[in-house]
């Protein structure tokens, strides 16, 4: 299914010539990708392996069909990992599929730079301007558009209000010293202030990336990033703020050794009202629900504080979503497609069943989970966006974010080597 | 006692080797068939084996000397920079200091403690088939489970090491285990332990029953103690089993790899990594595949030049009746 070594039309006609291809065979052997008067076939590599989600989309593509006559789309489904893999080998043998997952940032622009991808700021204009801002931001390189997308999300911090109410913390904080003191007051009530899964790393590096937004700000995220240097005084700076943060020591007993989401992980102890806070993603609730216990109506959701002095606001957002992109001269049915995708109809029926957040302005109805509107009404309001550290920088930069920072909170690297071991592999990777 | 064997292996082809009358030209023709009839049933096997062992092995070592992110081929060569970076990366020095951790510690305590449960089983005690399938058992489970096991053992207080310490009113102790720096590869150390003595344990016990009960009776008879008898009966005769146990314990040590992944996945901070770990993390987290392989170059050389040296130095003996049958044959 879907070899790589096997071109596009190559394998096309294998399918041909083991009667699966419908297309071709109506085609009688003509060209199948994008004759007029022939059925085109278009192939939609997606990542959506788990249900409902797979069969919500495999009815969308029925429908676009029944819609469509002369249009037949093809799925191909891969887990995530194996998606990666298989997108970079892809890239690199020079052929994408027609339409394709893609999670925007530092990897599309790769494909975008080798020619691969189709420029969609014209053939977009209008549904697409129209989706939401911030859920747009992944996909646009240079002012241009070369990605739709079909979720958005966030990192935050989730928090416990019965928790909060014991031990006499009023509102949530929108400051950093602010935040700080939360934490004090937490520890001083007996409260677990932060549960983190030391064991990822990733977990970690949210702080850090957040702090790094407030401090240096969004720009010099990525102007670190095509400089090779993340040595300015904000990314210190954020280092030592999160150093101020560890010295409380905030986290639950044995967090350099906790996973995220198994029985005894980050998700657990939050579920289980163990710890009063977590900075994670929209999913976070599904996730304790499913790890721990849940916490129900007790769960609260905030923006990350913002940090006194500092470059950056508390509405810049960190975080990504999920979108589509395709190959470079993918037929117009391809753009139909996505247009359909991203129709309100389709959008209301996404967010209904499969749990995203909404992309289209109309659908946001459909949601009616109140953590999820929590998120959803940060997103609306964000005035800046940076996309997850590992999307948006080269595999090995985001990793050695994770692992210097996991070093800072392990109390073996100081906030200036964080600093310096990022510089140091971001050099490396020219 | 191989060579009495010789003269009658000598003899034996000449049974059904054709008459002297037959034509040359036939018995060429048959030499062909018999050659190509062999090379026939090898090149399924050369084929699979050359394309899915040798030659991603040699490519390996090809890619260790490039810059190379996994994808296309490599181009942009370094020469040798990737080991002069691998053997200045704390983190690979660190890992080749706990890899000697391990080893040592392996044969002071995991080795001896097999051996004394090994010589105990050998005894004619109640239920000794039970108590050597019980020790055997962990040796059975996939890594991957223990790992999960254990991972939820050592839980910080939820675990079941942390509720029975507590039990005993020694909370102090309890905790941490894979979750700090100091205690982690102790801990890991422990898992080793229960997961693989079973399989040294049966080594033994199996080299124990080959050794002849008339040389115990004779010790004994003799007058040897108990600890005369193990030290100069037992444990010399065990010799061949011992060297073979060490053997695979330092390889097994230096390849970990499945265990430290799950459980800690090399944490915390890196404080129970191993250079399996490493190079898996160089080549699938950040698609540095060039430097991952230099790390698998390493520790190929590394296993090589140990398996050379174990060989030529301490498992001499053992192989000594397999060298002269080679060459015996041969001749």
């Amino acid at each position: 299914m879907g070899d790589p070594a096997l071109s596009r039309r190559g394998f096309l006609a294998a399918s041909a010539a083991a009667g699966v291809g419908m297309t071709a065979l109506s085609g009688c052997g003509g060209d199948s990708d994008g004759g007029s008067s022939g059925t085109t076939t278009i192939e939609w590599w997606n990542i959506s392996t788990t249900q409902p989600t797979k069969d919500v989309w495999a009815g969308l593509a029925k429908q676009f069909e029944a819609q469509n006559p002369k249009v037949k789309i093809k799925i191909i489904q891969l887990e995530n990992d194996p998606y990666k893999s298989k997108m970079t080998a892809l890239t690199a043998s020079g052929k994408l599929p027609d339409i394709f997952h893609t999670w925007g940032g530092g990897v599309l622009r790769q494909q975008v730079d080798a020619g691969l991808v189709e420029d969609l700021t014209d053939r977009t204009k209008g549904w697409g301007d129209a989706l939401l801002p911030v859920s747009r931001e992944p996909y646009l390189l240079d002012e241009k558009v070369y990605g739709v997308p079909f979720d958005i999300g966030m990192i935050g911090f989730w928090y416990n209000k019965a928790l909060f109410d014991k031990a006499g913390v009023g509102a949530p904080p929108t400051t950093w010293s602010g935040f700080l003191d939360a934490v004090r007051k937490l520890k001083s009530a007996g409260i677990t202030p932060l549960a983190l899964a030391g064991k990822e790393k990733w977990p970690g590096m949210y702080y850090w990336a957040y702090l790094a937004m407030r401090t240096a700000g969004i720009d010099a995220l990525r102007k670190a990033d095509e400089d090779k240097d993340f040595t300015g005084d904000g990314f210190v700076q954020a280092g030592q703020h999160l150093q101020e943060l560890v010295d409380l020591q905030p986290f639950q007993k044995g967090f350099l050794g906790a996973a995220y989401s198994t029985p005894t992980g980050q998700a657990a102890t939050m579920g289980n009202g163990k710890a009063a806070m977590e900075l994670m993603g929209q999913w976070a609730p599904v996730v304790e629900a499913d790890a721990g216990k849940g916490l129900g109506d007790d769960l609260g959701f905030f923006p990350f504080p913002a940090v006194e002095g500092g470059q950056g606001a508390l509405t810049e957002v960190f975080g990504g979503g999920g979108g589509h992109a395709l190959r470079k001269g993918a037929p117009q049915a391809a753009v139909d497609f996505l247009e359909f995708f991203a129709s309100a109809t389709t959008d209301t029926e996404l967010v209904k069943k499969t749990g995203v957040l909404p992309v289209v302005p109309a659908a946001e109805s459909a949601l009616t989970d109140p953590n999820l509107s929590a998120v959803q009404t940060q997103l609306k309001a964000a005035t800046g966006f940076q996309l997850y550290l590992d999307q948006a920088y080269a595999p090995a930069v985001g990793q050695e974010v994770n692992d210097s920072v996991a070093g800072l909170i392990a109390g073996s690297k100081s906030a200036q080597q964080v600093a310096e071991s990022i510089t140091k592999v971001a050099k490396e990777e020219q | 006692m191989t060579s009495t064997f010789l003269p009658d292996k000598r003899s034996t082809p000449g049974a059904d080797r054709p008459p002297p009358a037959t034509a040359a030209a036939g018995r060429t023709r048959r030499r062909v068939l018999h050659w190509l009839t062999a090379v026939g049933f090898q090149v399924p096997a050369l084929v699979l084996f050359g394309t899915l062992v040798l030659l991603p092995m040699l490519f390996a070592v090809y890619a260790a000397f490039f810059r190379w992110g996994g994808f296309g081929m490599p181009e942009d060569f370094i020469g040798g920079d990737n080991f002069t970076r691998l053997f200045q990366d704390p983190v690979f020095l660190g890992d080749l200091w706990r890899c000697l951790v391990l080893v040592a510690l392996s044969l002071v305590l995991q080795l001896p403690f097999a051996l004394a449960l090994a010589v105990a089983l050998n005894q004619r005690i109640r239920g000794r088939a039970v108590y050597r399938m019980l020790f055997f058992a962990p040796y059975i489970l996939s890594e991957a489970i223990t790992g999960v096991l254990f991972g939820m053992i050592f839980a910080p207080d939820d675990g079941l090491a942390d509720q029975l310490l507590g039990t005993f009113g020694l909370d102090g102790l309890g905790g941490q285990w894979f979750a700090d720096p100091d205690t982690v590869m102790a801990t890991l150390f422990l898992v080793m332990t229960w997961k693989y003595f079973g399989f040294h344990m049966m080594l033994y016990l199996a080299g124990l029953q080959s050794i002849p009960a008339e040389l115990t009776e004779a010790a004994l008879i003799d007058g040897a103690g108990p600890w005369q008898r193990f030290r100069h009966v037992t444990l010399p005769l065990l010799a061949p089993t011992l060297r073979i146990s060490v053997f695979l314990s330092v390889i097994g040590s230096i390849q970990l790899f499945d265990l430290v992944w799950i459980v800690t996945a090399g944490g915390p901070d890196h404080h129970s990594e191993t250079m399996a770990v490493t190079m898996f993390q160089y080549g699938f987290k950040r698609y540095q595949v060039g430097y991952a392989s230099a790390i698998s170059v390493a520790m190929f050389g590394i296993s090589l030049v140990f398996a050379l040296a174990y060989q030529r130095f301490v498992l001499r003996r053992d192989l000594e009746g397999a060298t002269t049958t080679m060459r015996g044959g041969g001749s």
